[in-house]
């Protein structure tokens, strides 16, 4: 362990956005993304859980499921699958435009983005109150105007809200944290050398529109 | 190139002030913070233990109501594995540690790992106000429908406490992420991985559990939380949901958090043996894979839980024989331990009494692990004294074990102080032995039929039943005198030296304790850790010729 070089803070050298204890800016910038992939591998466990749960239910009442199923509004759905697309292909170009060092063009992509986002829960919005509006809740607060709702239907809306209420969570989030990146953007945080947060919260995105591009088959269309 | 080393200063005595502490993004403070935390938290889930052994002193009621003892016993389970157990040898003595013996400045994300510790905090202080609303009866474990139609406790504080286990496993979960991120992107050059530290090695398999399993614990409480205040109809059965998908859903963590509990006691283990018998431990890439085939496998088993919660057979049958497998990395790790020591030189300092009392211990706990996997064993042992005996072997014997190893091992490097060496070992002996009288009179009470939880007992147990409930004061008056021991050294006790007890660990290079930025110089790592074979006694004391600090001129 031979002293090869000081390592005092105040001989540290490098750009101020380096941290103390890193040596490389590539070593901090690759610590940061395995960081930021682990984080996403336990939000993937996170909401692995509802999926199995959303398995075995609809084992158990196939009907209910059909029936629950029948009474989303597909359009909407896919609408909203469109919306949380495009946002997606922006993330990227704004990631894109970071690494080129072209400030406007990431603020543009940036809230094209967070438009997306915030189209998103607006449509959300739309179709959750017709759901209050039919009664078709959770739980305790079941009161279907429905004609002959099979049994156990109230467990299909129970894990629609679940299910479509902790991505919405996790939207919300992603706008907090777009804005954030966007604020440091004009703020001239980033550069053609330091990019990494703005590629962390693309990630962050991406993960919020992958876990819908499987939520929107398994509520809406089967 | 030379500095001056001649001023005092160090992680402790740089700063000063509470927010110099609270706000702090060394990793060695925060990891004294969790060490405080933990400990205090180990002694309330401790005092509840004492109170749960005086109740069964006798039949009937001793000192508590039935309806008492259900909350008493809940929350020493559940104090014990979510505020102390999880956090204790990762949190405290791996950030610590982690770091020094990479040859790093800090961990990859110190303010993530600052919010993780914040996180810890806010979800003890829940669990507090839970306990002091109305204590939940449930048991650790949450059961449905204990937990959604609960008689003895109200929802609201089911609600409360499962909220705190919630807040707490995001804490977890962040220091897993850290910590993986910090093995494998700040190790010091020449620290490739063949090269690590056993005790890194285990943190690393550790992490990985953390990051793994804690998120589905995470959403099945959170599915519970809802249960509870919306009725879902997942997990209540009289609302068509399938309670045993909740045991399912929990024991795919809680199994898993089982070898999040004893991978870091095995870790410390390690370094102890090796420092203490002068050897490189034997098989040393065969010891490192075991802690990572221990986490793979721990995820593949949390169906011997549920051998009796109506199960289809041949799940049983596939659950019972993946459980089998995990004998061959234990098997591993403790007969490379026994290798390490064979024709070591041993000394027996207090450190390596504890290393050695956790092979024997963790050996018991192991072995017997071997007779609740077997299906039909597992018929007449299951909720017995024999299960509770088997797991605290496990978490007692192991983990607890495994801590204390680290902390007097680890002790003169954390403070800067050496302890009273005596009444270091008169608490071994007091530990040890009330360990024992507790938990071996279990295996006996539970093979004859004693079923655990239970308020009450029929007479002919009472004999057993009091002579653990004695165990458990000698217990309790060991962990008292090793307090006042720790205490003692923290007021009055002598200057550590730099390596007090000739490791060629890379932790013991830095000072004691260790400079706000852990090392004078930019590490660079020539040797491994257990290269006892390239140093003499001389060297392995006051540091070889290249770690030496440069003398100001």
């Amino acid at each position: 362990m031979a002293s090869v070089e000081q390592a005092h803070e105040d001989a540290h050298h490098g750009p101020k956005w380096l941290q103390h204890h890193f040596d490389t800016p590539i070593q901090q910038f690759e610590s940061a993304k395995l960081g930021m992939w682990l984080f996403l591998a336990q939000e993937i466990l996170f909401f692995s859980g509802l999926f199995v749960a959303y398995g075995l239910v609809r084992l158990s009442f196939p009907d209910a499921f059909a029936a629950g199923s029948a009474q989303l509004n597909r359009y909407m759905g896919g609408l909203n699958t469109v919306v949380l697309l495009l946002s997606s292909l922006t993330a990227a170009l704004a990631v894109r435009s970071a690494q080129l060092g072209k400030k406007d063009e990431v603020s543009r992509y940036l809230i094209i983005t967070i438009l997306c986002a915030f189209g998103f829960m607006v449509i959300k919005f739309f179709e959750y109150r017709l759901k209050f509006e039919h009664g078709l809740l959770p739980g305790t607060y079941w009161h279907p105007h429905l004609a002959n709702a099979p049994d156990h239907m109230h467990v299909f809306f129970g894990l629609y809200f679940m299910l479509t209420g902790l991505h919405g969570v996790h939207v919300v989030i992603g706008i907090g944290v777009l804005g954030w990146i966007w604020m440091r953007n004009n703020r001239g945080d980033f550069s053609k050398e330091y990019w990494t947060p703005v590629d962390l919260a693309a990630l962050y995105w991406h993960l919020v529109d992958l876990v819908w591009i499987y939520l929107f088959p398994l509520l809406y269309l089967i | 190139m030379a500095t001056a080393i001649t001023d005092d200063t160090n992680y402790i005595n740089a700063k000063s002030g509470i927010a110099s502490w609270a706000l702090t993004v060394d990793h060695k403070r925060i990891g004294i913070m969790y060490l405080a935390s933990v400990m205090f938290m180990f002694g309330l889930g401790g005092v509840m233990a004492l109170l749960v052994r005086t109740e069964l002193l006798f039949p009937g009621e001793t000192i508590m109501s039935p309806r008492m003892y259900n909350k008493v016993f809940t929350l020493h389970g559940a104090i014990m594995v979510f505020l102390f157990i999880i956090p204790s040898i990762p949190a405290a003595l791996g950030n610590f540690f982690l770091p020094l013996m990479l040859g790093a400045k800090d961990v990859a994300f110190p303010k993530l790992n600052l919010a993780s510790f914040h996180i810890y905090v806010v979800g003890s202080l829940l669990a507090v106000v839970s306990i002091m609303m109305n204590a939940v009866d449930t048991g650790w474990t949450f059961y449905t429908p204990y937990s959604n139609q609960s008689v003895g406790t109200t929802t609201s504080s089911i609600v409360t406490i499962t909220t705190a286990v919630f807040i707490l496993g995001f804490s977890s979960i962040l220091t897993g992420v850290n910590f993986i991120a910090t093995v494998h992107k700040l190790r010091a050059p020449g620290l490739h991985w063949k090269r690590l530290p056993l005790f890194v090695w285990g943190i690393y398999a550790t992490s990985v559990i953390q990051v793994l399993a804690t998120p589905v614990l995470a959403i099945t409480l959170f599915l519970l939380i809802m249960e509870n205040v919306l009725s879902l109809g997942i997990f209540n059965p009289q609302l068509g949901g399938d309670p045993v998908l909740f045991q399912h859903f929990f024991w795919f963590y809680s199994h898993p958090a089982v070898y999040i509990m004893i991978l870091p006691g095995m870790a410390v283990v390690n370094e102890v043996i090796a420092t203490f018998s002068r050897r490189k431990i034997f098989g040393y890439m065969f010891v490192a894979m075991s802690s990572i085939s221990l986490a793979l496998l721990g995820f593949l088993v949390w169906g011997h839980h549920m051998f009796v919660s109506g199960m289809s057979e041949y799940a049983t049958l596939v659950f019972s024989g993946l459980t089998f497998l995990v004998a061959i990395p234990s098997g591993v790790k403790v007969f490379n331990w026994v290798a390490t020591l064979y024709k070591g030189s041993i000394s027996f300092e207090s450190p390596m009494l504890y290393a050695l009392a956790f092979i024997v211990l963790f050996t018991i706990g192991g072995l017997t692990g071997l007779f609740l996997g077997t299906l039909a064993v597992d018929v007449h042992l299951h909720d017995t004294y024999f299960v509770v005996a088997h797991f605290h072997y496990v978490m007692v014997g192991g983990t607890v074990f495994g801590f204390l190893c680290g902390i007097h091992y680890w002790w003169p490097k954390m403070f800067g102080k050496m302890y009273d060496e005596n009444l270091a070992r008169i608490s071994f002996a007091l530990v040890f032995v009330g360990f024992n009288m507790t938990f071996f009179t279990q295996f006996v009470l539970g093979s004859q039929g004693m079923p655990r939880r239970y308020y009450d007992y029929l007479p002919h147990f009472q004999r057993l039943h009091g002579f653990s409930s004695i165990g458990s004061y000698v217990l309790g008056l060991g962990f008292l005198v090793m307090l006042y021991m720790f205490i003692k050294s923290l007021m009055s006790g002598e200057k550590a030296p730099r390596n007090p007890w000739g490791s060629a660990g890379f932790e013991w290079q830095t000072e004691s304790p260790p400079i706000e930025h852990n090392f004078h110089h930019q590490q660079v790592m020539n040797r491994g850790p257990y290269d006892y074979h390239l140093a003499t006694e001389d060297e392995l004391f006051d540091g070889f010729e290249e770690d030496r600090p440069a003398k100001s001129e």
